[in-house]
């Protein structure tokens, strides 16, 4: 019933991690990426909650996306039926993690309903549905995704600690001038992986 | 038709799907049970719901913990011990804790979750405190931008305080503000006068208690207001008195210098009372104050203008109130049986005062102050 593109998972996950990194080749999830990296643990929360709600919402939503909008013939409401959906899911996990995860939650709670309105989860289920992936590689797609935006972050966040401790910023492009040029910088550095693997 | 159909119908199944899991997670992870709080090494032992902050569930027993912004975390008020771990601290917490109150187990009781049996530390003047019911009787221009508010009591009820002390109005939602908050003011009213409660509000523009009260609040309007709060209170030594205040830092000493003239408290006690204001236009009381000093021998008034305007004929004293402290400490001041300083005002007059105070030989656990925050 799926026409699966024919690649490894492995090779699916090495790709979403580097050579498509949601953040850095499709520039999805950015808001977050600018305003939390300017500290480094809470990028370190951010990182893993992202993670965990695409993982997540890539499995959710494949199944939705199966099972309900493909046999009823509504993909022209998807992207409504994947907020929805993303949306209530980040809830969940809020709620659960709280009640039986207090130290998790310390790290991670405040970061969840931030991203419900993170567009690399959104952005990763949509290429999810296009690409036709299977399950396993949507799973693997999701998470290997999340752990992109995690690492771009944690490169971000190290760059701008770095960038703080000394003082050869010109005062006008101090904060969110010099993370732009900084990100663009380092987009065009990861376009140096795009030889090694291709998945489209 | 039906393909039209279709496409919102599922979209209102999933939501309704969603909203419903959601609904029992909610019922079935939050449900905590009967919990105990056990207040003050189990002087006081309550038993409730858990689930809800700890600031919501005490008010909901009688307990009310100070809060301005009503339990959203932003005013770092309604801070209580909890002995009980609960977890580190919060990062919503630790913008309001200092290094020392985060060793001692001091946490914001509205962002504290209870959970399981608690044991907290609370201040024994709390279960004084009280949610009153009050109808406003009567509003008075006292300058272009204070206002005095009279509230009457109702239901029988009845304040108990001491001069110095504030209460906390509970402002609703108005106008474009869509949730209820509370801000604290003082008592200017005399603390014998047990069912009414008197207070000297300015407008602070954009301030949202303050413009609700000068713009909205009306001759008998209900009003509610919780307290008595405040350790701002007069200390019993023989030492001199030395206050000062500007604008509506005129509400505690008015109910104090009352108190002590109509009751004879403090007999032992001199008072000076410094009142700062601008212009003519920022001064109130004036001719009631200098008459009670004229009847009052051991109390003296001293207001004073910064900008007084030659056409306002001032005869007072001029200058900034820190200076004219400064003046009356080091030449008029009887100092013999030590001076003690209250203030209440901004937080930079009170700043510059203490300097002043400190510059001429008080020491500063001798200075009391209630700071508008």
């Amino acid at each position: 019933m799926i026409n699966a593109p024919d690649v490894g998972l492995l090779s699916l996950f090495l790709a979403s991690i580097l050579t498509s990194n949601v953040l850095l080749a499709n520039f999805l999830g950015t808001c977050s990426f600018i305003s939390i990296s300017k500290d480094f643990k809470s990028s370190m929360g951010l990182g893993v909650a992202v993670t965990m709600v695409i993982g997540i919402c890539s499995a959710i939503c494949w199944a939705v996306l199966y099972f309900i909008i493909k046999p009823l013939g509504i993909e022209y409401l998807s992207f409504i039926i994947f907020i929805i959906v993303i949306a209530a899911v980040v809830q969940m996990l809020e709620m659960i993690i709280d009640r039986f995860s207090p130290g998790l939650y310390l790290a991670l709670g405040i970061f969840l309903p931030l991203i419900t309105v993170n567009c690399a989860v959104l952005g990763v289920i949509l290429f999810m549905q296009i690409r036709n992936y299977n399950f396993m590689q949507a799973v693997i797609f999701g998470f290997g995704s999340g752990a992109g935006w995690w690492l771009a972050i944690m490169l971000l966040a190290s760059i701008r600690k770095k960038l703080d401790n000394n003082n050869a910023v010109p005062a006008g492009l101090k904060g969110t001038g010099i993370t732009l040029i900084t990100i663009g910088f380092m987009a065009m550095a990861f376009i140096g992986f795009s030889g090694m693997i291709a998945v489209q | 038709m039906t393909q039209i159909l279709i496409g919102p119908l599922a979209v209102a199944i999933i939501s309704t799907v969603l909203a419903f899991l959601i609904a029992i997670i909610d019922k079935v992870l939050n449900n905590y049970g009967q919990v105990k709080i056990s207040i003050n090494g189990g002087k006081k032992v309550l038993e409730v719901k858990g689930g809800s902050p700890l600031l919501g569930t005490l008010a909901a027993e009688g307990i009310f913990v100070p809060s301005a912004c009503g339990g959203r975390g932003s005013c770092g008020a309604c801070k209580c011990k909890v002995t009980t771990d609960v977890g580190p601290h919060l990062p919503t917490e630790l913008p309001y804790m200092s290094p020392a109150e985060i060793q001692k187990n001091i946490r914001l009781s509205c962002q504290i979750k209870v959970r399981k049996d608690l044991e907290i530390e609370l201040p024994e003047e709390f279960f004084s405190v009280k949610k009153f019911q009050t109808k406003v009787e009567s509003i008075k221009n006292l300058t272009y931008d204070i206002k005095e508010v009279l509230l009457a009591l109702q239901d029988g009820q009845t304040v108990e305080f001491e001069a110095g002390q504030y209460v906390q109005l509970v402002v609703p939602p108005y106008g474009e503000i869509t949730e209820s908050v509370q801000r604290a003011y003082s008592m200017s009213s005399r603390p014998l006068d047990k069912t009414h409660i008197e207070l000297l509000i300015r407008l602070v523009p954009g301030g949202i208690a303050t413009t609700w009260v000068h713009k909205f609040l009306k001759e008998g309007d209900r009003v509610e207001v919780v307290g008595p709060f405040g350790e701002f209170h007069i200390h019993d030594t023989p030492a001199t008195m030395v206050c000062v205040a500007g604008g509506s830092g005129m509400a505690p000493f008015k109910s104090m210098l009352y108190h002590m003239y109509e009751t004879g408290a403090f007999q032992e006690k001199e008072i000076w009372y410094f009142f700062g204001a601008r212009t003519t236009k920022d001064m109130f009381y004036l001719d009631e104050l200098a008459e009670l000093a004229a009847r009052w021998p051991r109390f003296h008034f001293v207001p004073a203008l910064s900008e007084p305007k030659p056409e306002e004929n001032w005869k007072g004293d001029v200058g900034l109130i820190t200076d004219v402290l400064d003046r009356y400490v080091q030449s008029t001041i009887d100092k013999s049986k030590g001076l003690e300083g209250y203030l209440c005002g901004s937080p930079g007059m009170i700043n510059a005062c203490i300097n002043v105070m400190k510059k001429n030989g008080m020491t500063e656990d001798k200075i009391y102050f209630d700071k508008f925050a």
